[in-house]
């Protein structure tokens, strides 16, 4: 048992801007002993804290096997992300965490790999397909399949292309609305499961983005053979304390900061795809 | 067990000056505003004598009896709850130099010790979920931790439980279990006092009392025995979750939305619920931020908001959040059920909806599914 804790001071040390609303922050803990103690598993997050204005849960991007480089990205939406839009490096914010339980790497291990994820939903996976290709041995064939609603949302277009240059990896793309120059799929992130190169029947399946998109994806794999502890979704939810005591983030019995927020369908079959839980 | 003391209601006061001079700061019930609240006590003269409260769904009224009973009522709108999980409180603040840099700080100082008088089984019952929650999950409460630490209570049996009362159903009264100090039972000349814990023995021990005889604590004993038997309300027992979740769209939520306010009273009251939100407070120095957190509804909007969407956008399925937490997924988080038996929701309901009517109504076959 942890006692609740408090912020540790953390330096912005690069920006990156993404698209006009999404940008990253490298952030460095000021705190020697704090800093080099600080571990993360891919699929965790951390409670980001804006002098004066807020705290926001935020996953961790980056690759866990060079903690140093503590990467979050952000989508401007609201009153605490706007703020967090304005820093610059040398700024200072607050920083709690890790939180959470990530993805399943172990019971990923050696077996075909596939991702799927939607708008922003991408940043929770970003650490696992870094992790995947860095041990590349280890694992199965790979597919990314990413869905946007517009194509002019799509980003970390290098990312993507450098994904696809790796051997036996799958990188598709579809846009629900797309613009002239888009060469990916149109329609829904659904629609290329058809196109699928890898086994997701005995691989592990990893998913986040909107709740509609998870539902409806969860559903296809399920129907086309997939078990049930072989998707797992990251879920969201409104978090306050991140440590399983604001009851905020509660999904029946589940609190999503603690048990969360990534789950096997198995664990949430019963309140899966159900509005207004 | 140990044979309980005798305390002669003129010598009460004997036990709140040993409170005090022990070093605690005495809480009480006592009568104010239209009903019974839980203030300091400066003597036994401060405690509502002769008081009884008749209530109902969404009803209630103090009336007054030429009895010198002090409890003889059941419960009043907060006990416990609110000294040990504050309706809000500072957690951190935050400094930050002319160069942009912050230091972070705890707010932690050190509370008084405090002596509760008058704690039900049901408050008992909800301190010990609380216990879990704060203390025995993987994170623990520092601010709950220390106050806790300082905590006396002096229970009492009931003998005159509201019509909202459902205790003996839940299991959790109307005889006191669990963590108490001291126990006393009230009988018309005086008080039964047994002791729950180290603290409350060298207390006992400090009054000098004479053991009962064997005839009062047989009275003692049927009044709380006749306690359970009045009640007339009661909840299914077990993990309810998967019955009413298989009735999840069934027209009752969307009755029962219909007269609810989501004005969150019944959670406010309900002793085991434990939401809280978190916010920031800026001094105009613009130098120091104060991060608090304060008590929280899931009747509320904010409580499931999410950037764009409201995930309970409906009071139906409010409703069904707060009712399918309390007595399904509480279960599979605490290992019992998130109620109490208190009837605090109904008393305080201003439309007076009851948990144990609804209950009943959606645990029936539904109409359609
Ligand atoms: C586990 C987890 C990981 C996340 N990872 C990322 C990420 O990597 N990048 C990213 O851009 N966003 C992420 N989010 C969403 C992000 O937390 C919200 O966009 C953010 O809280 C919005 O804050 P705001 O004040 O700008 O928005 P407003 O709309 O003004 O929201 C007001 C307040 O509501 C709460 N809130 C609003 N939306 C959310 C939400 N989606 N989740 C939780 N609380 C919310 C917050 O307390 C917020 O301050 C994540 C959310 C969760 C739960
Ligand atoms: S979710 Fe609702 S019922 Fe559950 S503890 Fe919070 S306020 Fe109470
Ligand atoms: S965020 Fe507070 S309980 Fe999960």
């Amino acid at each position: 048992m942890t006692e609740r804790g408090i912020p540790m001071e953390a330096e912005v040390v690069a920006r990156v801007d993404e698209s006009p609303t999404i940008f990253s922050l490298s952030l460095k803990l000021v705190d020697g002993d704090q800093h080099d103690s600080y571990r993360f598993m891919p699929g965790q997050f951390n409670m980001l804290y804006l002098y004066g204005v807020g705290e926001i849960p935020i996953s961790i991007v980056g690759d866990p096997d060079q903690p140093d480089l503590l990467q979050h990205t952000f989508r401007t939406v609201g009153r605490v992300t706007r703020g967090f839009a304005r820093l610059q490096p040398g700024d200072r914010i607050g920083l709690r965490g890790p939180f959470g339980r990530g993805w399943p790497l172990e019971a990923a291990r050696n077996r075909d790999v596939l991702i799927v994820t939607g708008g922003l939903g991408c940043a929770p996976v970003v650490p696992v397909i870094n992790h995947v290709l860095n041990q590349r041995q280890q694992h199965g064939r790979v597919a990314i399949l990413q869905g946007v609603k517009h194509s002019d949302d799509f980003i970390w277009r290098g990312r993507y292309e450098q994904w696809d240059a790796e051997p036996d990896t799958q990188v598709l793309l579809a846009a629900d609305v797309a613009g002239p120059e888009w060469r990916g799929y149109r329609g829904r992130v659904t629609g290329l499961f058809e196109k699928l190169e890898l086994d997701f029947v005995n691989g592990i399946t990893m998913m986040c983005g909107p709740g509609p998109m998870m539902t409806a994806a969860g559903q296809q794999l399920l129907e086309r053979g997939a078990g049930p502890d072989r998707i797992w979704f990251s879920l969201e939810r409104n978090m306050q304390c991140a440590v399983g005591q604001c009851g905020h983030c509660q999904y029946g019995e589940k609190f999503v900061c603690r048990d969360g927020p990534v789950f096997p369908y198995a664990d949430i079959q019963h309140l899966f795809g159900v509005r207004g839980i | 067990m140990e044979r309980p003391g005798f305390l002669p209601r003129q010598r009460l006061d004997d036990l709140l000056v040993l409170l005090r001079d022990s070093g605690y700061r005495v809480i009480g019930p006592q009568l104010a505003e239209g009903a019974v609240v839980y203030r300091d006590i400066g003597a036994a003269s401060d405690l509502p004598a002769g008081v009884t409260v008749e209530s109902g769904p969404g009803s209630m009224r103090v009336i007054k009896q030429d009895s010198p009973r002090q409890f003889a009522w059941a419960n009043g709108p907060q006990a416990l709850k609110p000294r040990l999980f504050k309706p809000a409180e500072s957690l951190w603040q935050v400094q930050r130099d002319a160069q942009g840099r912050l230091s972070f700080a705890r707010c932690d100082e050190t509370p008084q010790a405090v002596a509760v008088i008058g704690v039900r089984a049901c408050d008992l019952a909800a301190l010990r979920i609380h216990d879990q929650h704060f203390l025995e999950s993987e994170y623990r409460d520092p601010y709950y931790a220390r106050r806790r630490e300082r905590l006396l209570l002096v229970a009492v049996n009931c003998t005159d439980p509201a019509t909202t009362c459902f205790c003996a159903s839940t299991g959790d009264g109307p005889a006191a279990s669990g963590d108490y100090d001291l126990l006393l039972d009230e009988l018309e000349d005086g008080f039964l006092v047994t002791s729950g814990s180290p603290e409350g023995q060298k207390l006992s021990a400090a009054l000098a009392l004479t053991p009962a005889p064997d005839a009062r604590c047989e009275v003692a004993r049927a009044a709380v025995e006749r306690a359970a038997a009045v009640q007339t309300r009661r909840l299914p027992p077990g993990d309810l979750f998967d019955r009413l979740f298989a009735h999840r769209d069934h027209p009752r939520w969307s009755e029962v939305a219909n007269r609810c306010l989501a004005c969150g009273n019944c959670t406010q009251v309900c002793p085991t619920c434990f939401c809280s939100r978190e916010r920031d407070e800026t001094p105009l120095d613009g130098a120091s931020s104060v991060h608090q957190r304060e008590w929280d509804s899931c009747f509320t909007e904010g409580h499931s908001y999410i950037h764009g969407l409201v995930i309970r956008a409906e009071t139906r399925q409010r409703y069904r959040q707060w009712l399918t937490h309390k007595l399904g997924s509480w279960h599979r988080q605490f290992g019992r059920s998130g109620c109490v038996g208190c009837g605090r929701c109904i008393l305080w309901c201003p439309v007076g909806i009851d948990i144990t009517e609804e209950v009943h109504v959606l645990m029936q076959e539904p109409v359609h599914d």
